[in-house]
């Protein structure tokens, strides 16, 4: 049971932050609903025009094929994701003078710049100066050019984003791995239990918990992803590529289109809050179980 | 044997993870016109000259400036208000703890192009247009909340007691807080800085709409340089190798704690 003291006190220590939030969060948000609902021709006309935007953005098929663009690529992605970063994480050693090189190594991809990944496959993945390119063109001899062709620009960015975010996975997984008590695999080594009976039976159910941190944090960023896509590929061949933040950036900023882009961007927030809040509660009802069984 | 199949396959990911970094850092000390005409894996005549441009070149150089600029910023306005936030959080329940924590929680879902109008509109009225403060101050919209969650996380590893305990032998609370319990989490607030450096150091799409020359960042202007005809590799591979440099002094001294960072009961 929760101990905590009951004091409304406590929100003077919160007030602070809430309040630079409300500024910078929920003034902009309301904002963004505001325009979703009027037709802005200039910031002194403008006109309520009630559901039609929305009406607009959900018949738009620029936005509907980039939602669809980006399911895809978010399943993808993590479906490689989620299970090679376990798979490191599993062969990682625990503790150990080679663990703290292993773990910088790992997280290096994680610090590079979002802007500085994408300029580093655009490289990569060229034909004149990239080593994956290059490699694909004159070794396999498969015609390989991610500005003209479609599959290939959707295999530099899978390779690309698979290349940036196992690490986090990796990191999340050998984290749970580390919590687990010796116990159970001494316990496990009595039964005689095969490898598989120990990743299946004792380690699987504990990463349960940061396994579902993990998918959670990675269909966020993946759902929001922005600049490496759009550095390496510019949404293109065509709009092959064009995930949901740069169809709506360029319908906000480069076409100015300001109540389509209010009501797309409402909706593009509610999409990603249902999915998390679902996340959410399966987690803390992960919680709770966790606590009961230990 | 058993162990001789995973620690290759290990290895194997390591070397995959490397040498697109490798690539880059090589390219950068090679001359444009080998990074074009020849294909080398080692750089066959080694140049600094790119890496001189960029510290020579004010356009270049400011670039990384304002860079710091922001992180250094944000930072200061997150965590003197993230701290006792996350005090809050972890030490008293009060009215609408759970749902104020849960919108916190939202803020850090919400797509940053979701907000790009009105935060244009925003910081046209306030005349910060083209300012380091315009994209401090958006940053914290997704920096404040991550470092209440991972604070929270490691106060809550701190035991009530202690704070009991300081509290009858007559410390105040701001005495104890200062004196006793930041020093107690420490690592924490390392690893909540390493987050906030690193979010900071990354943003794009924010500092794109609302800085112009006066305020551009690193990151904005490579995007532009790679937009014009006529790419300059050498110089995009040297800048993209300098903007590395700080992740990876951090998470040098951080490296003992990543693994929990990352974990930590939330986040």
């Amino acid at each position: 049971m929760d101990s905590r003291p009951y004091t409304n006190m406590a929100w003077l220590l919160v007030l602070p932050a809430a309040l630079l939030l409300v500024f910078n969060a929920l003034v902009p948000f309301i904002a963004v609903i505001n325009y979703s609902f009027q037709h802005i021709y200039s910031p002194q006309a403008h006109l309520f025009v009630g559901w039609q935007n929305f009406e607009e953005v959900m018949h738009d098929p620029e936005v509907i094929h980039s939602l669809f663009r980006q399911v895809i690529f978010t399943a993808i992605t993590l479906g490689i994701e989620m299970p090679l970063g376990v798979a490191v994480a599993l062969t990682m050693p625990r503790g150990g003078r080679w663990s703290g090189i292993i773990l910088v190594f790992l997280a290096l991809p994680l610090m590079v710049p979002w802007n500085v990944v994408g300029f580093i496959w655009e490289v990569m993945g060229r034909g004149d100066i990239g080593l994956l390119g290059k490699f694909i063109n004159d070794v396999l001899h498969i015609n390989f050019n991610y500005a003209t062709n479609g599959p290939s620009a959707w295999f530099t960015l899978i390779i690309m984003d698979v290349w940036h975010w196992t690490a986090l996975v990796a990191l999340l997984a050998y984290a749970g791995l580390c919590a687990i008590p010796g116990a159970f695999y001494q316990a496990a080594r009595i039964d005689a239990a095969s490898r598989w009976a120990v990743f299946r039976f004792i380690e699987l159910p504990k990463l349960k918990g940061v396994l579902t941190i993990a998918l959670l944090l990675r269909f966020i960023y993946s759902f929001k992803i922005y600049a490496a896509p759009f550095t390496v590929t510019g949404g293109g061949p065509g709009d092959s590529t064009t995930f949901l933040s740069q169809a709506l950036s360029t319908l906000a900023i480069n076409q100015l289109e300001v109540g389509e882009a209010g009501a797309y961007g409402t909706l593009y927030f509610l999409i990603i809050l249902l999915i998390s809040y679902l996340f959410y509660v399966v987690l803390t009802r992960s919680g709770v179980s966790n606590e009961e069984s230990a | 044997m058993r162990k001789f199949i995973p620690r290759v396959g290990l290895g194997a990911f390591l070397v995959f993870l490397m040498i697109p970094i490798y690539w880059m850092i090589t390219m950068s000390f090679k001359t444009n016109n080998a990074i074009q005409t020849s294909f080398h894996i080692w750089p066959a005549h080694w140049t600094v000259e790119h890496y001189a441009t960029i510290f020579s070149d004010p356009r270049w150089w400011t670039t990384f400036v304002h860079s710091f600029e922001y992180v250094v910023l944000n930072m200061a306005l997150v965590l003197p208000l993230a701290l006792p936030a996350a005090y809050a959080f972890s030490r008293f329940r009060f009215l609408g703890d759970k749902h104020l924590f849960f919108w916190l929680l939202t803020n850090l879902m919400a797509p940053p192009a979701v907000f790009l109008l009105p935060f244009f509109n925003l910081f046209h009225t306030l005349h910060l247009f083209d300012t380091v403060f315009a994209v401090a101050i958006c940053d914290t919209l997704f920096n404040l909340p991550l470092a209440i969650w991972i604070l929270e996380g490691f106060m809550s590893g701190v035991p009530r007691e202690i704070d009991e305990t300081a509290f009858i032998d007559g410390y105040s609370l701001p005495r104890f807080f200062i004196r006793i319990f930041l020093p107690l989490i420490r690592s924490g607030i390392g690893v909540t800085a390493f987050f906030l450096f690193m979010f900071s150091w990354i943003s794009l799409l924010i500092p794109r709409t609302l800085t112009a020359n006066g305020a551009m960042p690193f990151a904005q202007k490579m995007t532009s340089a790679i937009s014009m005809s006529g790419i300059d590799w050498g110089i995009l591979a040297a800048c993209g190798t300098l903007s590395i440099i700080p992740g990876a002094v951090v998470i040098w001294f951080v490296r003992k704690h990543i693994a929990t960072g990352f974990a930590l009961g939330r986040v």
